[in-house]
């Protein structure tokens, strides 16, 4: 054996640091303890935050990934370690979130024989990854970690799992590290069609009722600016989905809200009356179109969208310009007119007065004696920093903060879209905070999420992130529970809740904690919350039945959007 | 509905076929047939799927299955844009070859490729509704066991693999 030998859990650890990784997020045990051994000498040059559980080890790498940008790192033993990765690999291929996973598997000569903590997790989180690999020996571990890498940050981003059987970790090999720079099966760069910008453009030109919405593709494509400077020259009126949230400020004159089931009121319902519907980088969800055959169907529909197989796949495209939106909107801008669209704006802003004299009075300025979820974001507006983040779970709590949040940077906005996994928020907010301890990092979750992950409060314990957790508890699946309300004729079937006294659980993990019960009590334990240097856990008793609204219910066409 | 034919082009990499069919299995799409091989170049494989959907359907799988990673191009084609070619062996007990037998083969262009003292194996190469015609008249003289291949199938479009890869 040669002197420049070294062992493959080296070599993991070493490929991992020569993409640049930062911080591992994972949970040891069996099949992958050669790889923990090694970051014991390595832990100067590469950090890793030992979680509760695996699910809280991935949503922390995806909260940290949707914050930086950057491909976010993942850890696990074999079996149940790498199954307990699924839910989070799910989400981030749903939500185009970059991760290399990598997981621990029994030796080699084992694989099969049903040993002990062996599962077969290639097989397993084949339809939730973008690409997956087992390792069986010592060479190609560093080629795979480098593909993985790659696929993961590149083209539409998305996650990647790493399978590495327990002799490939023990053998020794050579170390020499090859950055993958593509390969010729996966074409991640399209070239833009000239022609088709111009055809584009026409429309646009010619459009008197143009409408822009927007998706995570446009944060995801770096495109910011040029959106911006699109929205500009264009004078079109913009609407984002729930992933594409900040990409455009929302002080940006052109910002007409958010789109979607629990979105606002104007940009839903004018979706039906655009001639032109210029879609950027989002992918026509269900949740935003609500009934297709009825959805858009006066308009015609440029989708500029990277990834060929959203063309067309929803919505039937009168021109679709394939390619990276950062190079299309820029093309486009260079090729319309310069123009305002007051009059149709002036639409926007009519029904934008409906809808606050309808929904969002109540929301924020409550007259009942129970606090609103809407008023405790509305004052986290008042005293948060621009460029904090808020990181959400799923359910009523999600919706509220999504919609009275106050977007003004690019990557402020965390929570499981596609997927809707409960229990995303806690173990997200703390890998956003992990990137930037000195950044404001909000999560905002329910009482019946937060009890999913909330193991995740020892991990924010042990690393002093200094994450603001606002519970905002109704003792209820609110969700759950207004389409019971709504669909179910009232029929709370298993959606009400007997909590534990959170604060006595925060305190016994040593986080700062409070409870506002009462309106009066409120901004002072916000404020305090935001100037607190380290962890706090504000619980915020809400109003035990409370709906949100607008709502599309399902089936329903964007135009019936219901107020109440 | 109708007949396509979808090829695949493929690197040879561990569990493709096995990312391909969840494609189909997700949105409850039966495949009719299926026929993997090495294509001209080596490491590259040729899938070949016959699948009865309608033609937007066919679309969507085709993009899903372009977007996976390893798969370098996937494409459909209606029956009458491929040459395709299905083989079928039939297994007959010898205590039923009876004369009418002789012109039966001769009829279909079958040809005997192995005889024993139990029994004889026919074959016939041709399309599905040839090979199902000779199976039909052989479930008369006591058929034994039947199998059909999948589709091996090369597009009428002039476009090779190699200007792929560039």
């Amino acid at each position: 054996m040669k002197d420049s030998m070294i062992r493959g859990a080296d070599i993991v650890v070493r490929s991992l640091i020569a993409e640049q990784a930062e911080i591992i997020f994972g949970y040891p045990g069996g099949a992958i303890m050669p790889v923990y051994d090694a970051l014991y000498d390595y832990h100067e040059q590469i950090k890793h935050v030992l979680t509760r559980h695996e699910q809280g080890a991935i949503h922390a790498a995806q909260g940290y990934a949707r914050v930086s940008g950057k491909v976010g790192v993942c850890l696990a033993t074999s079996g149940p370690g790498a199954t307990n990765l699924i839910t989070g690999l799910a989400d981030a291929q749903i939500d185009s979130t970059p991760l290399v996973c990598i997981t621990g598997q029994v030796a080699a000569h084992l694989l099969g024989t049903d040993a002990f903590q062996e599962t077969d997790v290639v097989g397993i989180s084949m339809p939730g990854t973008k690409w997956n690999i087992q390792v069986r020996c010592v060479e190609d571990i560093a080629p795979a970690i480098a593909k993985g890498f790659y696929i993961a940050r590149s083209g539409r981003p998305g996650p990647v799992l790493i399978d590495i059987t327990k002799n490939a970790q023990v053998d020794f090999g050579e170390f020499n590290y090859v950055p993958c720079l593509g390969f010729r099966s996966y074409k991640t760069h399209q070239i833009i069609d000239q022609s088709v910008i111009s055809q584009a453009a026409k429309l646009i030109n010619e459009a008197e009722r143009p409408y822009v919405l927007f998706g995570q593709g446009v944060t995801l494509g770096k495109a910011e600016t040029e959106l911006k400077f699109f929205l500009d020259k264009s004078g079109i009126p913009a609407a984002c989905t729930l992933l594409g949230s900040g990409a455009l400020s929302e002080d940006h004159p052109n910002f007409v809200g958010k789109l979607g089931m629990h979105g606002n009121y104007a940009p839903n319902l004018l979706t039906n009356q655009c001639d032109v519907l210029i879609a950027v980088g989002m992918r026509f969800d269900d949740r935003v179109t609500g009934d297709l055959k009825r959805y858009a169907k006066q308009a015609k529909v440029i989708h500029l969208e990277l990834d060929a197989a959203e063309i067309n796949k929803n919505v039937k495209a009168a021109v679709a310009i394939h390619g990276d939106c950062k190079e299309s909107l820029s093309m486009l801008t260079e090729a319309i007119e310069s123009k305002s669209h007051a009059p149709w704006l002036g639409k926007f802003r009519e029904l934008e007065k409906m809808e606050k004299e309808a929904v969002m009075q109540h929301d924020i300025t409550p007259t009942k004696t129970g606090l609103t979820m809407g008023e405790v974001i509305n004052q986290i507006n008042q005293y948060k920093a621009d460029d904090a983040v808020l990181v959400t779970d799923v359910g009523q709590h999600q919706m509220i903060a999504w919609r009275y949040f106050n977007y003004k940077k690019t990557r402020t906005q965390v929570t499981s879209g596609g997927l809707g996994t409960m229990g995303f928020a806690l173990p997200a907010a703390l890998g956003a905070q992990l990137y930037d301890y000195s950044r404001q990092v909000i999560c905002v979750v329910g009482d019946g999420g937060i009890q999913m992950t909330i193991q995740e409060l020892g991990t924010i314990m042990q690393t002093k992130a200094p994450v603001k957790i606002v519970l905002l508890n109704n003792n209820f699946l609110g969700m759950v529970r207004q389409w019971q309300q709504m669909f179910f004729d009232r029929r709370y079937s298993f959606t009400e809740l007997d909590n534990p006294d959170f604060i006595k659980i925060a305190e016994a993990y040593h986080i700062k904690s409070q409870k506002v019960t009462e309106r009066s009590g409120l901004t002072e334990a916000i404020e305090d919350m935001l100037i607190h240097d380290g962890p706090f856990f504000l619980e915020v008793v809400v109003e035990k039945e409370d709906n949100v609204f607008p709502m599309i219910a399902t089936g329903c066409s964007v135009e019936e959007v219901r107020l109440s | 509905m109708k007949r396509y034919t979808i090829f695949v082009i493929t690197e040879n990499f561990i569990g493709i076929l096995n990312r391909i069919t969840i494609i189909f299995t997700r949105r409850g799409i039966n495949i009719d047939a299926l026929t993997a091989s090495e294509s001209r170049l080596e490491g590259i494989h040729r899938i070949t799927i016959e699948v009865t959907a309608s033609e937007d359907t066919v679309i969507q799988l085709v993009n899903q299955i372009e977007k996976i990673i390893d798969v370098i191009k996937a494409f459909y084609h209606e029956d009458d844009a491929v040459v395709y070619q299905e083989i079928a062996l039939y297994k007959i007990p010898v205590a039923r070859l009876e004369s009418g037998l002789e012109k039966i083969i001769r009829q279909h262009n079958a040809k005997v490729i192995a005889a024993e003292p139990d029994f004889v194996v026919l074959e016939l190469t041709g399309h599905k509704e040839q090979t199902q015609e000779l199976l039909e008249i052989l479930k008369g003289y006591g058929l034994l066991e039947f199998a059909r291949s999948g589709r091996v199938a090369v597009a009428k479009r002039m476009l090779t693999i190699d200007s792929l890869l560039k």
